[in-house]
């Protein structure tokens, strides 16, 4: 177990630059979650950590050590791929316990650590099993068993649930927790689901185009996306985004809406932010948005309500699912000042 | 077939039972030939149904070939032929399977060069090259000898393609788990690449050992000392125009004996043979 | 190309090297000596060599020999490949037919993919040797004076047939895998849209079997020209009077029994030349499927 180090790193593939200077400091234990859409670096990130790419600015360090010049067997991390990349001709067991066997532990410890880490993940019945022969489940499990006999510094985790079906991922997502939460081991962990993300991690690195965005607690940035990019991403529905001008605590959307936030500070064009989750039903003073319903999607215990602002921006309001509201109604929307965000236009960073 | 007509089920039964006379007929006279006696063959008086010396002409054969024309006992050759195609078809898949993943799993200078190399190979079959072939295995004094029977017949793109083709559906992640499970190039060939062959490597095995037990001109021009013959080679040897010098009770005993391995190889090993043949001609 | 590979140059050279070795000492060189010695000519002894360019090539050019040999050539390829491929068509569609047997039909007629062409030679030689071969005495009880060895014509519907049954086999085998390839969903369709059983093989099955027809035909193609070098070395040694001496025989027969190597590595140089077209058409027909 050990703490984990990148300190501005950097990442390109001939004269294209994938990685543009991550900084971080994984902390002995925790458990950090790099998210992002497709194509966003987070992959190539977290193999550079591995070693599986070339490092081509910056340090990496596990323990204290720089391991950029480390092969991967070298840097003692253990890692679960997407498609779990199990020997398809050896037997759970064997699958486990081949790492092990390539270091030259002694069969005993060996055979120790399997049937423990076998036991720890309901694999015992398995061991003699081909991985053909399992379940998609199960042979996510298998790789996690390949990472866990290994007790190595560090675990990393590439996007290891998108394989499984919906009711399996949300199952093995809390029984990953569980069980890093358990042994302690410092952990990294990509994936492009942002519920995955935020229910998983310790922090969160939000990745866009090569470059970390935000770095933070869940909730830190959930409530202070520091980014147009950040604040879009995060949560679900996504957050509104609507152009606006502000000057004097006043934010003007057109239309003739104004909103009222007497401690803001910023000047000029700005882009507002607002949670579908902090729209409630009912006008307030100076915090007022008419919509006309256009769609209402019934989700049982809360409602979707989908329409736009008079100025034309379009706006989604999440209410509670018994609210009675029809089809062209109405509405009037509000929202308590400290949810709303406001954004420089140009760089989309956040203004306060 | 979507509608179920009694009669055309019929129809295809009867087409192709004709089929397997067609196919099987050459071969049940020969096995009834080599039964009968060598005046009855001749005379062409010995009917469709088996005679009665089937053993003595069989032991003959093996044991000591034909008279008229002394050739060598067909137990010899097909010793010459067994030891032929076990190298040839070993021989391959081991070169082949050892410069496919040399070519698939590493990046070396002149790469591609190498692959061409081997690659254009597939255009230029023995026939195409006889005497010039020939002359560098008489100038290597390989005549005669099972290394120049075999040597020149173990080069060939075509299995080394079929590796490369298998190798390149070996996910990337499975390679990158065994460098970080520790396991370099040689390691990751013995314990990943090698088991996984295994099935390629078995129906490339059926394929070979019919191409090198059924192998003709090669033999025709390399070997000279009938102590080297092989059986499909031999038996040419056996057959002479005039008729009356042939020994045609033992030709027919030494061609059922010619086509058993390879037949049965087929037949036994049915599933890897009909893989190995749709894979060798993708 | 795959993206993860080992590190190292030494280990793949000496990986490749065997491979590499073997080709150039046993394909390039003699491949290049036999573009070298097209153009080369030598007296009866060998004691002497001249430079002759082209000549090899024209003498061959007006060997009516050689036209010969490629009449021959041709005849026997168009011959087998239509025979066989049309008797293996039959076959694989009546097998693929969900009838009851139908594995072991196969095996049935899969088998003479095994038995060597020298030897396929010999069963049919034996059966249609003018004295006493069965099938011969019956076409004599027929009235027809059937004689193979002095007689070309019958000399090359020997050989012909001899060669087409060993190939059956084969076809029948990429016949079948073909036909069971082509979904029945598609042959349920075309029921549904009203075509009968004949009409559903020709617009449906046909079409979509036909890639795997020409790539047979390929196949078969390059089969006549080169590996039934045995049937005939076996059967009629190229006779009688050359009525059966293919292009390759005729390599073989001028380079070893007629000395004239100059002549019959030109001929290889033909060959190989004639190899490279159809290989390059094969993989114009291979590329073409993977757009399928």
């Amino acid at each position: 177990m050990a703490e984990v180090e990148l300190r501005a790193v950097r990442k390109s593939f001939g004269a294209t630059k994938v990685i543009h200077g991550v900084d971080i400091k994984i902390a002995d234990g925790e458990l950090v979650v790099i998210v992002g859409p497709s194509g966003c670096g987070k992959s190539t990130l977290l193999r550079m950590v591995a070693g599986l790419e070339t490092v081509s600015e910056g340090t990496i360090a596990i323990d204290g050590m720089p391991v950029n010049d480390r092969e991967p067997k070298d840097r003692d991390i253990a890692m679960v791929f997407q498609n779990y990349a199990l020997y398809p001709h050896m037997s759970v067991y064997d699958n486990m316990a081949y790492g092990l066997r390539n270091r030259g532990m002694d069969k005993a410890e060996i055979d120790r650590r399997v049937r423990e880490a076998a036991k720890t993940l309901e694999l015992a019945h398995l061991l003699e099993r081909k991985p053909r022969q399992l379940s998609g489940g199960q042979r996510q499990r298998v790789a996690m068993g390949r990472a866990i006999v290994r007790e190595p510094k560090a675990f990393l985790f590439d996007e290891p649930l998108s394989n499984l079906d919906a009711k399996l991922r949300v199952q093995m997502r809390v029984e990953i927790k569980k069980l890093q939460r358990q042994l302690g081991v410092t952990s990294l962990y990509v994936t492009h689901d942002q519920v995955e993300a935020m229910t998983l991690a310790d922090r969160l690195i939000v990745m866009n185009a090569g470059v970390a965005e935000q770095i933070g607690t869940p909730m830190e940035l959930y409530a202070r996306p520091a980014t147009t990019f950040v604040g879009g991403f995060i949560g679900s529905p996504a957050m509104n985004f609507f152009p606006a001008r502000a000057a004097n605590g006043r934010v003007e959307l057109g239309g003739g809406i104004v909103l009222a936030m007497s401690n803001a500070t910023a000047a000029g064009e700005v882009t507002v932010g607002i949670r579908p989750e902090h729209l409630t039903l009912g006008g307030a003073d100076g915090v007022s948005l008419p919509i006309k319903v256009e769609l209402i999607e019934h989700l049982g215990a809360e409602a979707l309500v989908y329409g736009h602002l008079p100025g034309g921006a379009a706006l989604t309001a999440r209410i509670d699912g018994e609210t009675d509201v029809a089809l062209d109604a109405q509405l009037t929307l509000s929202v308590e000042p400290r949810h709303i965000h406001l954004f420089d236009k140009t760089s989309g960073r956040r203004v306060d | 077939m979507v509608e179920q007509r009694p009669l055309s089920k019929f129809v295809a039964h009867a087409i192709l039972v004709a089929g397997i006379v067609i196919v099987a007929f050459p071969v049940y006279l020969t096995l009834i030939a080599s039964t009968h006696e060598p005046a009855d063959i001749v005379n062409g008086t010995m009917g469709l149904l088996p005679g009665h010396m089937g053993v003595t002409h069989y032991f003959d054969a093996l044991f000591s070939g034909t008279k008229q024309i002394k050739s060598t006992p067909v137990l010899q050759m097909m010793g010459n032929s067994l030891v032929m195609a076990l190298v040839i078809a070993i021989g391959k898949i081991a070169i082949s399977i050892i410069s496919a993943y040399a070519v698939v799993f590493f990046r070396f200078p002149f790469r591609m060069f190498f692959f061409w190399t081997i690659f254009v190979t597939l255009m230029l079959p023995v026939e195409v090259r006889i005497y010039p072939t020939y002359k560098v295995v008489a100038d290597l004094g390989l005549l005669n000898t099972y290394a120049g029977l075999t040597i020149p017949l173990i080069a060939s793109a075509t299995a080394t393609l079929l590796f490369r083709q298998f190798f390149l559906t070996i996910p990337d992640e499975l390679v990158e788990a065994a460098q970080i499970d520790g396991a370099g190039p040689m390691k990751f060939f013995r314990d990943i690449v090698l088991p996984l062959s295994l099935t390629n490597i078995a129906a490339l095995f059926v394929i070979l050992f019919i191409y090198g037990w059924n192998q003709y001109l090669w033999p025709l021009l390399i070997t000279t000392d009938s102590g080297m013959d092989t059986i499909v080679y031999g038996i040419r040897r056996m057959i002479v125009t005039s008729d009356a010098n042939t020994d045609w009770h033992i030709v027919m005993a030494t061609t059922m004996l010619a086509m058993l391995p390879p037949v049965f190889v087929v037949v036994v090993m049915q599933r890897l043979f009909v893989k190995g043949l749709v894979d060798t001609e993708k | 190309m795959r993206k993860v590979v080992f590190k190292g140059t030494l280990l793949p050279l000496l990986l490749i090297a065997p491979q590499i070795v073997i080709t150039v000492v046993f394909f390039y060189w003699p491949a290049s000596q036999a573009v070298w010695q097209s153009f080369l000519i030598q007296d009866a002894f060998g004691t002497t060599t001249e430079f002759v360019w082209l000549e090899n090539y024209q003498v061959l050019f007006k060997d009516p020999g050689y036209y010969n040999a490629m009449g021959v050539t041709a005849v026997f390829s168009i011959a087998v490949a239509v025979l066989s491929l049309g008797l293996a068509l039959l076959l694989a569609v009546m097998a693929d037919k969900q009838i009851k047997g139908a594995g072991f039909y196969k095996t049935m007629l899969m088998w003479p993919y095994a038995v060597a062409p020298a030897i396929a030679g010999v069963l049919w030689l034996f059966m249609f040797q003018p004295s006493l071969g069965v099938l011969a005495q019956v076409l004599r009880g027929w009235g027809l004076d059937w004689n193979p060895l002095l007689n070309g014509r019958h000399a090359m519907i020997l050989v012909i047939m001899a060669a087409a049954w060993k190939q059956i086999s084969y076809n029948f085998l990429f016949f079948l895998a073909g036909l069971q390839s082509i979904p029945k969903s598609l042959i349920e369709a075309a029921a549904i849209d009203g075509a009968g059983p004949r009409r559903r093989f020709w617009t449906v099955i046909f079409p979509l079997l036909s890639p795997t027809a020409f790539f047979l035909l390929v196949v078969n193609i390059v089969y006549v020209f080169f590996d039934t070098f045995g049937i005939i070395d076996a059967v009629t040694h190229g006779g009688p009077a050359k009525a059966t001496e293919t292009m390759v025989y005729k390599v073989f027969q001028d380079g070893r029994l007629g000395g004239d190597l100059g002549g019959s590595n030109a001929q290889s140089v033909i060959l190989m030349a004639l190899v490279i077209a159809l290989t390059a058409i094969q993989f114009k027909y291979i590329e073409r499927r993977v757009h399928y």
